[in-house]
């Protein structure tokens, strides 16, 4: 069987769900869960998966935040982009003497993925092609990055084409930059985005023949500016990005060899009729999932679906606490294992030696301290 | 975090409810603080929703915005919500304390007391900052005037919010800090930032354990989030239409006051939880006993109370965009300072604390059996004879040691002079110089690591006429502190231009 049955096999008969830039950054921030590197690739749907087996994501969106951000993107490209271009010309600095401005959303009014991927591929190699200062916009591209073995569409929010031959990533967020400064992890989370799109757009041009210099490592980052609505454009250098995320990518295991090691009739399929309703009981769902090792650390509770599940089997070991009890406790897995190193009733095997000692002189100190409950 | 705090963590998911990880309390509590719990619009840079706010549990006060992205309610809000907040700070002002300043110099005055607010988690902290910044600017007069209160909350707000990130300073606190500052729960410190899991875990209801309280207060519809963020399931399903129905109601019409009504009901109800949870916090930090050194950190707040609203009242202009270079290198030198002292003094006040540097062997325990003042070389003063029950405290390194002058008095008593201290077993007498204030030697070789792992002191073997002393380790340090310049610099470090430049004016 191929990997990609066996994935298909996985998500069931569902139609897959998209990676995006989004899911590609949090995919790098704990690149050593299988668990949700399988999903993602199979494409299945983590959100419904996780609350048939009744842990519900405590995400949401609130509409006032997505009215805001389509509001602010829609401003931004209003009229061409008419303010967009204002701020490369005049904040900037970038000289774009004439614009041309390419829609790729459809082809011919045709939506299908692997069209609007070529005609962004021809648009992008005849524009780099031209060589001349063609300052040109293109709104919706679609790009292609191979993921764990897998390729996988990413649509940027725009693309502008420069002088001295360099293709810019342009990232539009709804989040505001205050005297300068904005949310640190929000513009984190927005430069390894912005890297994920400049890497793709690089595979792409490597595809036609152009170095990776033909795009820049610089995003054009644009916000509100303060309190207001006012776009306001900022250059950011995703060189360090770019750095993590190559890394990350390569060392992202390959998913045919994850999916060599699952058992084969493994499916999270939710036996979902034509009503709409999913028929798969919980806990055979529960035991498909367990199937397939997670790595979990609180961190996820911020960016994966699958965060309560995961925290509920995870619940006693270590990595629950924290990446700081984790690191502190090195070889020590579990809570149950704290306490026994720390009490002396466990004999620590070779690795936990330095820990055992470390947890028992606390326990000594802890509770010889008055009111330090020991 | 050390392995001390991550034992506590696994002793507190075993035992169902979280430990002590102070044995005193280490943040001043007010006995009037207030509390102020923020909701913002979802998406906005910083569009107030609402705020419950008050300095008395039984009496919390609602200020609710109808239309958020509107500008002109937006500073109807701020203008209210100054009512209330500077109203409550400005109160502190009249009573006054005489200080003596010592050396021939005139006694000073300052404030009596100093306000105290308190929000939910740090990013409430964050919501201050950011209102501050929004309402300081504002005029009173000319295009887009606001009310006058508004830029004067601004000032407030800012003065806070740049005093939270003091370390020690209690002006402006967030719930969830305090408390974690003083118990270890059994879940993650990212899911301590939820106030209501988090005080789940310490002080669980009746009947439930700490985990069950914890999971029962992630629960949006029994435990609202603290704010600022609101539930995005009720911002689809109640607010958003709450608002659209304000917006359609024509002005002063019965139809308006009445979606008006549904939305203050609405934003009340999710505020109510989290005003009950603040209150218990403060409850449960006023049952600790105070540590010795928190009046002292109190009395640094009151100063900058005072000075922040004596520069108001001479009309002093609001606090820049961005601080200037200078400022901004004073402003990282007293953070330093407030950092260095702020772990020694949480260290000398609690053996909790001080457990944490006598498991790396930056502290440890010893018996004095004698002690011989002398002068302190490297500050070149002359020691001043230490109280003697100072003398055994033998505190963490300020900061590393790289500051000696931010080294609290009776740490600062140990670096003169030579004690003969006791380790081990009794008798057995080493001559050492105290040294709080040198650079760290974390498990250095030959350093005396009586407490860290493997090495028992037993505490039965303490005897004599000595006392059960704390030191540094003293004997790899004598001939050390010779050599040693007084002040080393490293390539990078602002604060000894700064040092020198305030030495010179000493000596002028």
């Amino acid at each position: 069987m191929t990997t990609e049955a066996r994935l298909d096999r996985i998500r069931g008969a569902v139609p897959p769900r998209n990676h995006n830039a989004r899911t590609i950054a949090a995919l790098t921030s704990n690149p050593g869960c299988a668990r949700r590197a399988i999903m993602d690739a199979a494409g299945v749907d983590k959100q419904r998966l996780a609350a048939c087996a009744g842990f519900p994501a405590p995400f949401g969106q609130s509409q006032f935040a997505i009215t805001r951000g389509n509001a602010f993107e829609a401003q931004v490209k209003a009229n061409g982009c008419a303010e967009l271009l204002r701020l490369l010309r005049e904040g900037l600095g970038l000289p774009i003497p004439e614009v041309s401005y390419d829609d790729l959303e459809e082809v011919a009014g045709n939506t299908s993925r692997e069209l609007r991927h070529a005609r962004t591929r021809s648009l992008l190699a005849r524009a780099a092609a031209s060589g001349a200062d063609a300052g040109t916009l293109f709104d919706h591209p679609l790009l292609r990055l191979a993921v764990a073995g897998q390729q996988v569409y990413l649509e940027p929010d725009l693309i502008a084409f420069q002088l001295h031959g360099q293709f810019h990533v342009v990232e539009m967020k709804s989040f505001a930059v205050i005297d300068g400064q904005a949310d640190g992890d929000k513009v984190a989370a927005a430069a390894t985005q912005s890297a994920v799109y400049v890497l793709a757009l690089r595979e792409l041009l490597a595809g036609e023949g152009y170095g990776p210099d033909s795009v820049s490592h610089e995003a054009v980052l644009v916000c509100p500016e303060n309190f207001s609505n006012a776009p306001v454009a900022t250059l950011v250098d995703v060189r360090k990005q770019l750095t993590v995320l190559r890394r990350q990518l390569s060392r992202l295991e390959r998913i045919d060899s994850l999916a060599e090691l699952l058992p084969p009739g493994l499916t999270f399929d939710l036996m979902i009729d034509e009503a709409g309703v999913a028929f798969r009981p919980a806990a055979e769902l529960t035991e498909a999932i367990r199937t397939v090792p997670a790595r979990y650390v609180p961190e996820c509770l911020a960016s994966c679906e699958m965060c309560y599940f995961c925290r509920d089997e995870a619940r006693g070991t270590t990595a629950a606490l924290g990446r700081d009890v984790r690191d502190d406790l090195g070889a020590v897995e579990t809570v149950s294992a704290v306490l026994g190193l720390a009490d002396g009733t466990l004999t620590p095997a070779d690795e936990q030696a330095e820990a055992a000692a470390m947890l028992q002189a606390a326990a000594r100190l802890r509770r010889e301290t008055p009111g330090g409950a020991a | 975090m050390s392995t001390l705090t991550a034992l506590a963590r696994a002793q507190a998911v075993a035992r169902r409810i979280a430990q002590p990880v102070a044995t005193v309390r280490h943040v001043h509590v007010s006995d009037r603080p207030l509390v102020l719990i923020p909701l913002a619009l979802a998406g906005e840079a910083n569009a107030p929703l609402a705020a419950m706010v008050g300095d008395e549990p039984g009496s919390p006060r609602l200020v609710v915005v109808h239309q958020p992205r509107n500008r002109d309610q937006r500073f109807a809000f701020a203008a209210a919500l100054a009512g209330i907040v500077v109203g409550y700070v400005e109160a502190f002002r009249s009573a006054v304390e005489t200080i003596p300043s010592g050396q021939g110099r005139e006694p000073r005055v300052r404030c009596a007391d100093a306000p105290q607010v308190l929000v939910p988690n740090p990013a409430g902290i964050g919501f201050v900052r950011l209102l501050g910044r929004s309402t300081r600017f504002r005029r009173s007069y000319g295009e887009y005037a606001v009310d006058p209160a508004v830029p004067v909350l601004g000032r407030w707000l800012t003065f806070l919010a740049e005093r939270a990130e003091y370390p020690g300073s209690c002006l402006l606190l967030a719930a969830t800090d305090a408390l974690a500052l003083h118990w270890a729960s059994g879940q993650s410190p990212v899911e301590d930032l939820n106030l209501a899991a988090l005080l789940g875990w310490i002080d669980p209801p009746a009947g439930m354990t700490g985990p069950e309280a914890a999971a029962a207060a992630e629960d949006p519809v029994l435990w609202p989030p603290a704010g600022p963020v609101t539930d995005p399931t009720f911002d689809n399903e109640v607010l958003a239409p709450l608002i659209e129905a304000c917006a359609r109601a024509g002005d002063g019409t019965g139809a308006r006051r009445r979606a008006e009504s549904a939305l203050e009901a609405a934003v009340s109800a999710q505020l109510t939880p989290t005003w009950g949870l603040m209150w218990r916090g403060v409850g449960l930090l006023r049952a600790l006993p105070p540590g010795g050194r928190v009046a002292a950190r109190w009395d640094g707040d009151k100063d900058a109370f005072t000075r922040h609203a004596e520069h108001l009242r001479a009309g002093g202009p609001p606090q820049p965009r961005r601080d200037s270079a200078v400022a901004a290198a004073r402003r990282l030198d007293w953070m330093e300072r407030a950092l260095a002292s702020y772990a020694v003094q949480r260290a000398l006040d609690d053996p909790l604390v001080l457990a944490e540097y006598r498991m790396t062997g930056e502290a440890f325990v010893g018996i004095v059996t004698a002690a011989e003042p002398g002068p302190d070389r490297r500050l070149g003063q002359a020691a001043q004879a230490a109280p003697a029950d100072h003398r055994h405290h033998g505190g963490p390194s300020a900061g590393r040691g790289r500051r000696p002058a931010a080294v609290p008095g009776p740490a600062r008593a140990e670096r003169a002079g030579r004690l003969r201290v006791a380790i081990g077993p009794a008798g057995a007498g080493r001559t050492g110089r105290a040294a709080a204030g040198r650079p760290g030697r974390r498990g250095g070789p030959g350093a005396v690591r009586r407490d860290g792992p493997g090495a028992h002191a037993d505490p039965g073997q303490r005897s004599g006429g000595g006392r059960p002393g704390l030191l540094h380790d003293a004997v790899r340090l004598l001939p050390a502190v010779r050599d040693v310049p007084a002040a080393r610099g490293d390539a990078v470090d602002a604060r000894r231009p700064a040092a020198r430049v305030r030495a010179r004016r000493r000596g002028r």
